[in-house]
């Protein structure tokens, strides 16, 4: 098991995002699905989220919802001050720009550009130039320094995502995103991964909310929130796997997954 | 396989949209081409047959040893006598010039037609069945004329009034008594036809009391064969007796050549436009198959044989581009009335007639399409083939490195270097001799380049891209990377552009710099303003010069009189005129001797004939004139080569009595100075408003010939505009596909930050770099070739010099710019309004 995160020294706990009383429906009629079915939650600066849940539990919907990839159709998502729902597309598209990291389970990476500028590209479209200092800092944490110049498909699995945790920090966002970031990861470069991840929150006071269903990778998060039905049913501090798992397997109508380790 | 090769095509119809319509549109200007050449054809012939329907014999003179028999009464009567024959009719016809209003000729040159009105059966009823009358009557009398309606309605001569016309002399008046209506082809397609009563007719058209043709008329269901060798029979020697079948088949094949000449004009550019298609097509199966690695993989995991994947790519062409064909087809019959449109306007007055459709037309459209379609997907069907089963349990989404392309920069290296090597070797060519040769060597530079194309994209590209990275910022430099990508998909896309914009600028180059060449022509030689000639046979008399000098605002008026010589068995070229005002109205420069020298038998020749002949001032040279008599002359000057004075230069009294008739084929009118700009108006009313004088300024004559260049050179714009259509649904094509492969892409770039502005920039800025590549390659290439090619002009056409448009050139490069933009409309939009989510998640 991989050491949790150190007890988070009680800060001012400053809120970067807060959803409140936030649904999303989709179709109608029939049809009708409300995958998020008003949620409150709030996320605060340097702390480690993961979102668990089974399938169709609404924690990817609650994720693109946040991240201004989605529409909401009630309630609220806030980014610092920003209400994600009275903004057009290009002023989405621009606080995606400036305020929000992703990292992607696959596909985080142009395939023409070099693992550096693929680091950069998200101050290349704001046409900014990166802080040299900070960038070093990441890239030496990452551990990316001799495979800046190289192109995605001459990068392992792992050292991809790294890129693609490179890329979300660059720009010093308020908060970063992960969707299933080890998803495709084997459990060691997974758990490399995780641990840049975490310790990205705690060295460089990193947002990270990471939308999985590995207990194990929940494991490195400061807390976990639980979904089901679109309701967020559980919240767990400092989890350990076993524990995690034990909630999982408690949540109604669900099963739980089969742990990968 | 054949279902599993039907619902790929039914699943990927979108994308096969633009495949399908660059072979639609080859098939198209292909079957165009047939149908067009086929009604042409066929309108034609029914017209030769409809105006040979009475006629079972036709007599004419000739066929007999030089001194031919007379086509008088005599042999008409023999004619007449022969069994079998209903009807025998005299004809006469010739060339004869009606005026308009205005003096002009109110038909064109060579549809200006003069006949004899002769009653049927010796005038019983007073009609001439071959021109039914509309209004009046025939004509009888010798100063009464018939016209056909529409040339009297063009000129308004109205019935019982004059009409003005001229034969080959000064105008001549008579009066309107009928206007008639005729299915001669020369007149309904723009001419016009006069007729006079026999007598009179023969006076102005030939010798008295001869005809040009006697038209026999027989029974219904006679042998006109057997007919024709029992008249042949009773004719005097020198006459010639030929069925109206025979004749009819006679113009058949002349009909037929031509409509073929035509048709393989055509032919060419559409195969032009089917070969810019096989790359799209190509293209298109390419990135298909790239894009099915898995499912074929998959197939051959279940069991598919390699030769059953190719097989179900090859029927999927097949199949694409039966249809595609068929559609084609359809279009074509489009094409080929909107062709007989645009030849008429541009006033070729094609004959009315059904369109026709032969199956011919429909097999070989169908074929072609078919064909051409099936053979551009072979080479990717291969590479289907190439497809190892275990891809298919890849869990990456990886596509295959790209085949290295050493071995291809090789071979186009070697073929390029050939091409160009030869195309060096045709610079030194001095005569006509090597046009196979240039054709090879432009074949060959041109397939070069086109191999190369991949290699040569990367730094052009590069080069591009640093142009416009400084206003386009990231999305730039996406572009730029996403142009080298796939060097081959790029360079087979901007290949296409480049060989429509290759010839387009080779023909433009050449025909520019001929047309300067014809304008240098003209300004070099002649210093006259004015340049009078007759359409009629011979020339003109040479009161016409003394005529013209008379009037005021003429300075001087040079008649040319043209004959030609033969020395020791060499033709050469004679002229005559006024010397003493000779300078004039030629820009003469006298290199050895004088020009005052030349008088009696002395004669100056130009220093190119002097050269050929090894003559200098007092050589001799023995002369041997059109009548057959000799004289030996003496050179007294020698003068710069000079269009206006051909070889050879002598006085009017040592020519003339060689001459059958002394006649003047040009008169050069210099104008005083300060004469008024209407003196062309008052030439035509010195010379009695004649229809058949042409009075042509400087600039007439400069346009006269440069016009033709320009058409010329419009209809191959329009021509090869198809092919360059074909390849912008190429880049469009190319766009989209990519568009569709890099879904995920965008959709991450759209969600780390990229405004859908950046997105439609990005595609923009790639389909420029494509476009801007195949036309900076293709005017390149085209100045090369046009260049090299040019120097085989330069024997028959020493005034050619190369002159590169630079302007038009620019205008290219701009229009391959807004071809560019415009290809990127649609790719770039739905490139834009892709849902990032949806995207992501995609496959």
């Amino acid at each position: 098991m991989p050491a949790a995160a150190p007890p988070a020294t009680p800060r001012a706990r400053t809120v970067v995002a807060r959803a409140t009383a936030l649904s999303k429906v989709y179709g109608h009629g029939e049809t009708r699905v409300t995958a998020l079915d008003s949620v409150s939650v709030e996320f605060h600066r340097a702390e480690f989220t993961a979102i668990m849940g089974p399938s169709g539990s609404g924690k990817s919907t609650l994720m693109h919802c946040m991240a201004g990839l989605d529409t909401v159709s009630s309630g609220s998502a806030r980014i610092g001050d920003t209400e994600l729902a009275s903004l057009g597309d290009r002023q989405l598209t621009r606080l995606r720009r400036d305020k929000v990291g992703f990292v992607f389970q696959a596909f985080n990476l142009l395939p023409t550009l070099t693992a550096l500028e693929n680091i950069t590209l998200p101050m290349d479209i704001a046409g900014r130039r990166p802080d040299p200092e900070w960038l070093g800092q990441i890239v030496t944490t990452l551990g990316l320094s001799g495979r800046l110049g190289h192109r995605p498909n001459q990068l392992s699995g792992g050292q991809q995502q790294r890129v693609a945790v490179a890329r979300a920090l660059t720009a010093k966002p308020e908060i970063i995103f992960a969707d299933e970031p080890t998803g495709n990861l084997d459990s060691r470069s997974g758990a490399e991964l995780l641990g840049f991840l975490a310790e990205s929150v705690r060295a460089l006071e990193q947002t990270v909310v990471m939308v999985t269903h590995d207990p194990v990778a929940a494991s490195y998060a400061d807390r976990v929130l639980f979904l089901a039905d679109g309701r967020i049913v559980d919240e767990l501090h400092r989890p350990t796997a076993d524990a995690v798992l034990d909630r999982m397997r408690s949540l109604p109508g669900a099963h739980a997954p089969d742990p990968r380790s | 396989m054949l279902r599993t090769a039907l619902r790929n095509l039914l699943a990927h119809k979108a994308r096969l949209l633009m495949t399908a319509l660059a072979v639609l549109l080859g098939t198209a200007f292909v079957s165009g081409t047939l149908v067009f050449s086929d009604s042409v054809g066929s309108a034609f012939r029914n017209r030769t047959a409809k105006s040979l329907d009475d006629v079972a014999v036709s007599v004419t003179a000739g066929g007999g040893p030089a001194d031919t028999g007379r086509l008088d009464a005599r042999a008409a009567a023999a004619v007449r006598a022969v069994p079998g024959v209903t009807r025998v009719r005299p004809s006469v016809h010739g060339t004869v010039t009606v005026a308009d209003r205005d003096g002009n000729p109110a038909g064109r040159e060579w549809g200006s037609q003069g006949a004899n009105y002769s009653p049927d059966d010796g005038g019983k009823d007073g009609k001439d069945s071959r021109y039914p009358l509309r209004t009046g009557r025939g004509p009888s009398a010798p100063d009464e004329v018939a016209l056909d309606a529409r040339t009297a309605e063009r000129t308004g001569a109205r019935l019982g009034g004059t009409v003005r016309l001229a034969v080959d002399g000064p105008v001549i008046t008579k009066k309107l008594v009928g206007t008639v209506g005729t299915d001669d082809p020369r007149v309904e397609s723009g001419g016009s036809l006069a007729l006079f009563d026999t007598r009179t007719a023969q006076q102005l058209l030939g010798t008295k009391g001869e005809f040009t043709e006697l038209v026999v008329s027989a029974a219904p269901g006679t042998d006109q064969d057997a007919l024709a060798a029992k008249v042949r029979a009773a004719l005097p020697q020198g006459l010639q007796a030929q069925s109206g079948k025979a004749l009819a088949a006679e113009q058949s094949k002349v009909i037929d050549k031509e409509t073929k000449s035509i048709r393989n004009t055509f032919l060419v550019f559409a195969g032009i436009a089917l070969f810019v298609g096989v790359f799209i097509i190509a293209n298109t199966f390419t990135m298909l198959i790239a894009q099915r690695t898995r499912e074929i993989a998959l197939l051959r995991a279940v069991g598919a044989s390699r030769r059953q994947v190719v097989r179900s790519v090859l029927i999927e062409a097949g199949v694409l581009g039966l249809v595609a064909s068929a559609v084609g087809f359809v279009l074509g019959l489009g094409i080929a009335v909107g062709l007989r449109s645009v030849l008429d306007a541009n006033g070729a007055s094609l004959p009315d007639g059904p369109l026709v459709i032969e199956p011919s037309a429909v097999l070989s459209a169908l074929a072609v399409g078919t064909a051409v379609t099936v053979l551009a997907a072979w080479l990717p069907s291969r590479k289907a083939a190439r497809i190892a089963p275990v891809e298919a349990l890849s869990a990456v989404d990886q596509p295959a490195a790209p085949r290295s392309l050493v071995l291809r920069n090789a071979i186009g290296g070697v073929l390029t270097a050939l091409g160009v090597a030869i195309m060096l070797y045709v610079t030194t060519i001095r005569d006509s001799s090597g046009l196979q040769t240039a054709m090879a060597g432009s074949a060959l530079t041109l397939t070069g380049v086109i191999v190369l194309a991949p290699l040569l994209s990367r730094p052009f590209v590069a080069l591009f891209g640093r142009l416009t990275a400084r206003f386009s910022g990231v999305s730039g430099t996406l572009a730029r990377r996403n142009a080298l990508r796939n060097p081959r998909r790029t360079a087979a896309t901007a290949s296409a552009l480049m060989i429509g914009l290759t010839l387009i600028t080779g023909f433009t180059v050449v025909a520019i710099s001929a047309d300067r060449g014809v304008d240098r022509m003209g300004a070099q030689d002649l210093t006259a303003d004015y340049k009078v000639t007759s359409t009629g046979f011979g020339g003109m008399s040479p009161e016409v010069a003394r005529t013209l000098g008379g009037q005021p605002g003429v300075d001087a008026a040079v008649p040319i009189r043209m004959t030609g010589f033969t020395s020791h068995g060499a033709p050469a070229g004679l002229r005559t005129t006024n010397l003493g005002s000779l300078t004039k109205v030629t820009d003469l420069k006298v290199r050895e001797g004088s020009l005052a020298a030349v008088r009696g038998t002395s004669v100056a020749v130009s220093d190119e004939y002097a050269e050929q002949r090894a003559l200098r001032v007092g050589s001799s040279l023995p002369m041997e004139f059109y009548d057959g008599k000799k004289a030996t002359a003496r050179v007294a000057a020698v003068y710069a080569k000079n269009d206006v004075l051909s070889d050879a230069l002598a006085a009017p009294s040592f020519v003339n009595p060689h001459l059958d008739k002394v006649l003047d084929q040009e008169v050069l009118v210099k104008a005083a100075p300060g004469a008024s700009g209407d003196l062309p108006a008052t030439l035509r009313k010195a010379l009695g408003a004649n229809p058949i004088m042409k009075i042509q300024s400087r600039d007439d004559l400069r346009r006269e010939s440069a016009g033709n260049i320009d058409d010329v050179l419009y209809l191959m714009y329009g021509l090869l505009g198809m092919a360059v259509v074909i390849a912008v649904i190429g880049v469009v094509n190319t766009l989209a596909m990519s568009v569709f492969e890099r879904t995920r892409e965008i959709g991450m770039l759209r969600a780390i930050g990229l405004a859908r502005a950046g997105v439609r920039s990005m595609v923009r800025l790639e389909s420029v770099m494509i476009a801007m590549f195949g036309a900076v390659l293709g005017v390149g290439l085209g100045v090369f070739l046009a260049w090299s090619g040019g120097h085989l002009l330069r024997s028959s056409f020493p005034q050619y010099e190369m002159v590169v448009p630079w302007a038009r050139i620019g205008v290219f490069l701009l229009l391959a710019l807004a071809v560019g933009v415009l290809a990127a409309v649609w790719p770039a939009r739905r490139a834009a309004r892709l849902n990032v989510l949806e995207s992501i998640g995609s496959q």
